[in-house]
């Protein structure tokens, strides 16, 4: 994909007028998706085995996808162009497109939720990482079918197909490695341990995600809540691995507020769009 | 495919649907775009510029731009003014793969996707059969093969590894 030229800005905090609430949620959305894509492409061929690097590969270019498909649609809603109508922004300008908001945002822009973004660790802190996203992805994408956002229920539902493959896959490796040997399970309960802090910011809501819930626009975070314990809980007892209280509780991201690691992602994401600002490949 | 002609820009929708639909995947060159229900609409408007509606099969699925040049190639060495279009709505799904499609899927040694049906259910614990030997006895290797739509097996019968194509 061509790299668009440097305009650097950040994203609006949310503001009173709906397109502002619309662009927030779609970006919350498409940064949950890409950054946790690129926390997987930076593990490639380092997996246990073959098929899983193979694995991983494809569960990150449907991540992309998916946030490709929410930043081109962020850019119609930032130049007022959604069918759920509002103010045009600046209806002389050019939607930006899908690169302008993964390569010329500065990592404070960002408003992925702090689970995605955790370096890696050991294969049972990735894996584990990527569980406790999927068992949450698999209902919003659900719930998201039935958005009364057209473009929004679009996305969903292809989404959701691909996501159930997902939760498949990382919910068959927590089971496998948890109740599997010593190690495994002591590696497995560590990273539970570890990120377990981060799972509440999943489903925190603002006044940005209550006005969409009550449109209709977006998932309640409380009926995905309910539905993410079920699917955890049910597999950490599986793999015998205890549920971690849910003391200390992490939260942040949503407003820009990341950990150092992640600039240094960010970082290396953009460098070649930087370096080469317009070149298309 | 049909080649170019300067009369076939006056050319009936028929027509012009068989050079889209006869396109080959570039991830799956044995299949084409038709075969793989991938051609929602193709549309000839009065002045004779054609409008192509396709649909993408993962959201990540790194052909989708190579597929809508190629599609656009094709149609222009076909003398055609052509657009373009994806539409995401309704979401593809591996059950508008032709009887076609999968009787070329078996030849290159991919044994094609059980219905997928209307529940976002995956089905790949379902028993699949060799594309070879059309034997029972296979073991699943993965749950993602080369390509996100495909996931690895090996067969106990025959031992050769192939590929399933996953209801989607």
């Amino acid at each position: 994909m061509p790299a668009t030229m440097p305009a650097e800005t950040s994203t609006e905090p949310p503001d009173s007028d709906g397109t502002g609430a619309l662009l927030t949620y779609v970006l919350r959305q498409g940064d949950r998706s890409m950054v946790l894509a690129q926390r997987l492409l930076e593990n490639l061929a380092h997996s246990p085995e073959l098929e899983e690097d193979m694995a991983l590969a494809n569960v990150a270019l449907d991540l992309i996808g998916q946030s490709r498909l929410l930043y081109t649609y962020a850019g119609q809603v930032e130049a007022g162009g959604n069918a759920e109508g509002g103010s045009a922004a600046d209806p002389s300008s050019q939607p930006h497109d899908e690169d302008h908001y993964a390569y010329w945002r500065p990592d404070t822009a960002f408003t992925n939720p702090l689970l995605v973004e955790q370096p890696n660790g050991d294969f049972a802190h990735l894996i584990t990482r990527q569980f406790l996203h999927d068992a949450f992805a698999a209902p919003y994408w659900q719930a998201m079918t039935a958005s009364t956002d057209n473009t929004l229920a679009a996305i969903a539902a292809k989404a959701v197909k691909e996501t159930a493959y997902h939760l498949r896959h990382s919910r068959g490796w927590v089971v496998r490695l948890g109740d599997g040997t010593e190690e495994s399970h002591r590696r497995m309960q560590v990273a539970v341990e570890s990120l377990w802090r981060f799972t509440d910011e999943l489903f925190e809501h603002d006044d940005v995600e209550d006005r969409l819930v009550r449109q209709g626009v977006a998932a309640d975070p409380a009926t995905l809540a309910a539905a993410w314990r079920d699917t955890v809980t049910s597999a950490l007892a599986e793999a015998t691995l205890d549920q971690p209280s849910d003391a200390h509780m992490r939260s942040g991201g949503r407003y820009g507020r990341h950990s150092e690691a992640f600039s240094y992602l960010i970082g290396e994401m953009q460098s070649v769009a930087r370096a080469h600002p317009g070149a298309s490949w | 495919m049909v080649s170019g002609s300067e009369q076939s820009v006056a050319a009936d929708v028929g027509a012009v649907r068989a050079i889209v639909e006869g396109v080959d995947d570039p991830e799956l060159p044995h299949v084409t775009i038709g075969d793989l229900g991938m051609v929602r609409d193709v549309e000839v408007l009065p002045d004779g510029r054609v409008i192509a509606t396709l649909t993408p099969t993962y959201s990540g699925c790194p052909a989708t731009e190579q597929i809508r040049d190629d599609v656009a190639a094709a149609l222009d060495a076909a003398g055609l003014d052509a657009r373009v279009e994806f539409v995401l709505s309704p979401p593809w799904t591996t059950d508008w793969i032709t009887p076609s499609g999968h009787s070329k899927l078996r030849a290159a040694g991919i044994a094609p996707p059980h219905t997928a049906g209307a529940g976002h259910e995956t089905r790949i614990d379902l028993p699949v059969a060799c594309p070879r030997c059309n034997s029972r006895r296979t073991r699943r290797l993965g749950d993602f093969g080369s390509t996100a739509c495909k996931a690895p097996f090996v067969c106990e019968s025959c031992r050769e590894p192939f590929e399933l194509f996953k209801a989607l």
